[in-house]
């Protein structure tokens, strides 16, 4: 039987939202405050969600253990209190939360392997979420 | 055919607004039998949730999949300004002819920004009526 496993972790960073290819102006009217040049930040959420059938033995999906090991050794550590402007991931590409999500997604598809991994959702406030799923929907 | 840079992008707003709910085809045991306390006609309220999730692809020069100040403003004109301390059953036009259940009122929020939502797909709408009952629609007929 197949079962979907959530885990939530919390991460802060900063960010500027600003496009090499654009011209300050269009910075400016495309991103808003977000542009603003000494950049801001957030209290990010992260949610990693899992799938996989449940074994027979454990009762689980994956060991929470493996899971959280994988996501703070790969995701947390590396975007926690950092400037993600300044980090090679972001090297350009804006570090949207569209893209952090894309971003993190593809990091933990190649450093978990022992569930399917099936979604990345982030809070970037608490009125703002964004998704990844690979082209997979996400429906819960 | 898999779209791989996919985003599913929600914004979370809140309003309140009154509603009761009547069926005028039926007696008035059948609308109380049926809709319990909710159909006394004086109405009552709710501060409702409002999630809605919108899809497209990353914008490859912005790193966007929509503006959400242009999501944000969309949302305020055409449900907020419209429902928020409101009452449902008499001041907004779809609930003349239809029951503003919680299901009803998501139906209607996907039909007002299905209409107006050009940069990016509407995917679900979901409606807390309370923090432990909400409805998800995604457009299905």
């Amino acid at each position: 039987m197949k079962a979907h496993l959530t885990r939530r972790y919390l991460f802060s960073a900063s960010h500027r939202l600003h496009a090499a290819t654009l011209s300050p102006e269009e910075n400016q009217a495309i991103y808003g405050k977000c542009n603003n040049p000494h950049g801001h930040g957030h209290n990010y959420a992260l949610e990693v969600t899992v799938s996989g059938p449940v074994n027979a033995e454990t009762g689980m999906v994956c060991d929470l253990g493996e899971l959280d090991e994988a996501v703070h050794h790969d995701v947390i550590e590396r975007f926690d209190h950092q400037n993600l402007n300044m980090l090679p991931d972001f090297d350009g590409l804006v570090p949207t939360t569209e893209n952090l999500a894309q971003v993190s997604f593809n990091i933990l598809k190649q450093s978990f392997r022992s569930a399917h991994l099936e979604k990345v959702r982030i809070e970037e406030t608490l009125m703002n979420s964004f998704e990844y799923a690979a082209g997979g929907e996400p429906r819960y | 055919m898999v779209r791989r840079n996919m985003i599913y992008l929600t914004r979370k707003c809140e309003f309140s607004a009154s509603h009761y709910y009547h069926n005028p085809q039926w007696t008035e045991e059948e609308n109380r039998r049926v809709f319990g306390k909710c159909a006394n006609l004086n109405g009552h309220g709710h501060n409702y949730t409002l999630e809605v999730t919108v899809k497209g692809e990353i914008d490859a020069a912005t790193g966007f999949v929509i503006d959400l100040k242009q999501l944000k403003d969309l949302l305020n004109r055409e449900v907020l300004e419209a429902m928020d301390h409101r009452h449902l059953n008499k001041e907004v036009p779809e609930f003349a002819s239809r029951i503003p259940t919680t299901e009803n009122i998501a139906i209607a929020i996907w039909q007002r920004l299905e209409k107006k939502l050009h940069l990016a797909k509407l995917h679900r709408v979901r409606l807390y009526e309370l923090p432990d009952l909400f409805v998800d629609y995604y457009g299905e007929a």
